[in-house]
């Protein structure tokens, strides 16, 4: 069953578009990534899937409805911005106000316990540290019990420990067939919990595969050697970058340029390969279509 | 739903109260404006100090609901905490309701003060029928204003409802003859008074508090703006996706 649903989806700010005729499936159970930087529109996607803004054509549905209506929202779980709680309220109150909104919220105090915020129920919001907000952020999006939760950059932040937590929380909320949507451009968060991963940049999307797909795609791998000599031209080669004696080649096929390096009796020393991160993949996908 | 907007309402009140001056100041502006104007001008004629006061109070629920609801409805829709409200499984309803509400209670906390001032330091007088009767059409008259503002606070950005809300309240105020006592406005203003909100508004109050007569065409127009002015604040909040960037 298909939870959101974007169908041809283009959103214009004035004469800008933010997305251009995107389409794009999220199934019941799923576990998706939203990776882009900001401003190349995965917020606009988020905004249109909740509801929060409209497309200027094409559609978008949430459990088969517009998420527009009231009605087609009570399964559905965001995390707000974490700079957006309102200061003067207290965590507990904040926890309350969301509360009332669902037919069948999480009791509090199972919520806060779930997420270690029970000892902060009586603080401000504004009096929070930037991590301690960013948890109750993410809480809020699972208070109603929903099928389906957007989670916007949910462990940018936090320390090594309590991301470990969060992911822990958001894989079990997947295993017991939540859906979830993280939009980030944290790479590492991505790759940590997501199984598919859509690439958006400049209003379009870029790839749409599995971390490892979307890794694979452009294949491309990092030699780092050094070397004094100046090197002859060398196949395969699609990008390189000196720092000082050091370089970095760019190839997508590692084997044949170390061999070839072998071959040509160079002189290199401290030789070093390794797989491309999701970010350098995501450059060079973004990089692309300029290039086209 | 009604539950909801209680919520809602408590919500908001909560967000005012932890700002204390902020309750101040909307009670501030017209105890002033009482003591500036109607105690030493009309204070010691008791029909004429019964009449300006509830001209004041007309004059003081357009204002508070005026900024209130139009300058704090866009200030909020620029929070990074609206757009979420907004995922929440709730329509406008609750929210409106909710936002009236709170208005209301700090309204009649800003003109708690003008009554006060207006039994202990005029000769304004009421009978207790009369008073009951003015309370409750206080809060009927705020609809429209609220309306107004929410309109206003929906559909456009803050410094834009702010320039608004100043520019209205004025020239409502004047031309709804909310600066001169009954039957004693220039001839235009008389004319078009009784067709304003702030004229309506102020003739229903004068008939609460006096001898003045209930104007049923005014009446009619009254609710002929709250219904004009209901569908607008409907209209803003609807087509409302929050700040816009271009």
């Amino acid at each position: 069953m298909t939870l959101a649903r974007a169908i041809e989806v283009t959103r214009r700010y004035g004469d800008k578009p933010a997305l251009d005729r995107v389409s794009l499936g999220v199934e019941a159970g799923e576990l998706v990534g939203l990776l882009g930087p900001n401003g190349a529109g995965k917020s606009t996607l988020v905004n249109l899937l909740t509801g929060i803004r409209r497309p200027t054509s094409g559609r978008v549905e949430l459990f088969g409805g517009d998420p527009r209506s009231a009605a087609s929202r009570r399964e559905l779980g965001v995390t707000p911005q974490e700079t957006g709680l309102p200061a003067s309220l207290r965590v507990g109150e904040v926890v309350d106000f969301v509360s009332a909104h669902y037919d069948n919220p999480l009791p509090r105090g199972e919520l806060l316990d779930r997420f270690g915020l029970t000892d902060l129920v009586r603080r401000q919001t504004g009096g929070l540290s930037g991590g301690e907000k960013r948890r109750v952020a993410v809480a809020l999006a699972f208070v109603g019990r929903p099928r389906m939760v957007f989670l916007d950059e949910p462990t940018t932040g936090l320390d090594v420990q309590a991301r470990r937590l969060l992911w822990d929380g958001i894989r079990s909320y997947s295993a017991d067939g939540g859906t979830v949507v993280l939009t980030s451009h944290y790479l590492e968060e991505i790759e940590a919990l997501a199984r598919r991963v859509v690439v958006i940049g400049g209003g379009r999307v870029l790839a749409d595969d599995t971390v490892d797909a979307v890794r694979g795609l452009v294949a491309v791998r990092r030699v780092s050697l050094t070397v004094r000599e100046p090197l002859p031209e060398l196949a395969g080669v699609s990008d390189v970058e000196r720092d000082g004696d050091r370089l970095h080649l760019l190839t997508g096929d590692a084997d044949r340029l170390v061999r070839d390096l072998v071959a040509y009796g160079i002189d290199f020393s401290d030789l070093e390969v390794r797989p491309t991160s999701l970010e350098e993949a995501f450059l060079a996908l973004t990089r692309e279509p300029a290039a086209a | 739903m009604s539950s909801l907007a209680l919520t809602h309402a408590r919500f908001q009140l909560l967000e005012t109260i932890r700002i204390p001056i902020a309750v101040f100041g909307s009670a501030f502006f017209p105890s002033a404006a009482m003591l500036a104007f109607v105690v030493p001008f009309v204070g010691d004629n008791a029909e004429y100090a019964t009449y300006a006061t509830v001209s004041m109070i007309t004059f003081s629920v357009m204002t508070t609901n005026l900024f209130q609801h139009g300058v704090g409805v866009s200030e909020d829709r620029a929070q990074p905490w609206d757009p979420y409200v907004r995922t929440l499984p709730a329509g406008a309803a609750p929210r409106f309701a909710g936002r009236i509400l709170s208005g209301l209670c700090l309204m009649a906390v800003s003109l708690l003060p003008v009554v006060l001032i207006a039994a202990f330091l005029t000769e304004a007088t009421v009978t207790g029928a009369g008073f009951l009767i003015a309370a409750g059409t206080t809060f009927l008259i705020a609809i429209p204003f609220i309306l107004m503002g929410l309109a206003i606070g929906y559909s456009m950005p803050q410094k834009a409802a702010i320039v608004v809300a100043q520019v209205l309240f004025f020239p409502l105020a004047f031309l709804g003859g909310l600066m001169t006592g009954p039957g004693l406005a220039p001839g235009i203003v008389e004319d078009l008074a009784p067709y304003l909100p702030t004229g309506g508004a102020a003739r229903l109050m004068w008939s609460a508090v006096g001898d003045f007569r209930y104007d049923f065409g005014s009446i009619a127009a009254l609710v002929g703006w709250t219904v004009v002015l209901g569908g607008g604040a409907v209209w803003a909040y609807r087509r409302d996706e929050g700040r816009r960037f271009s």
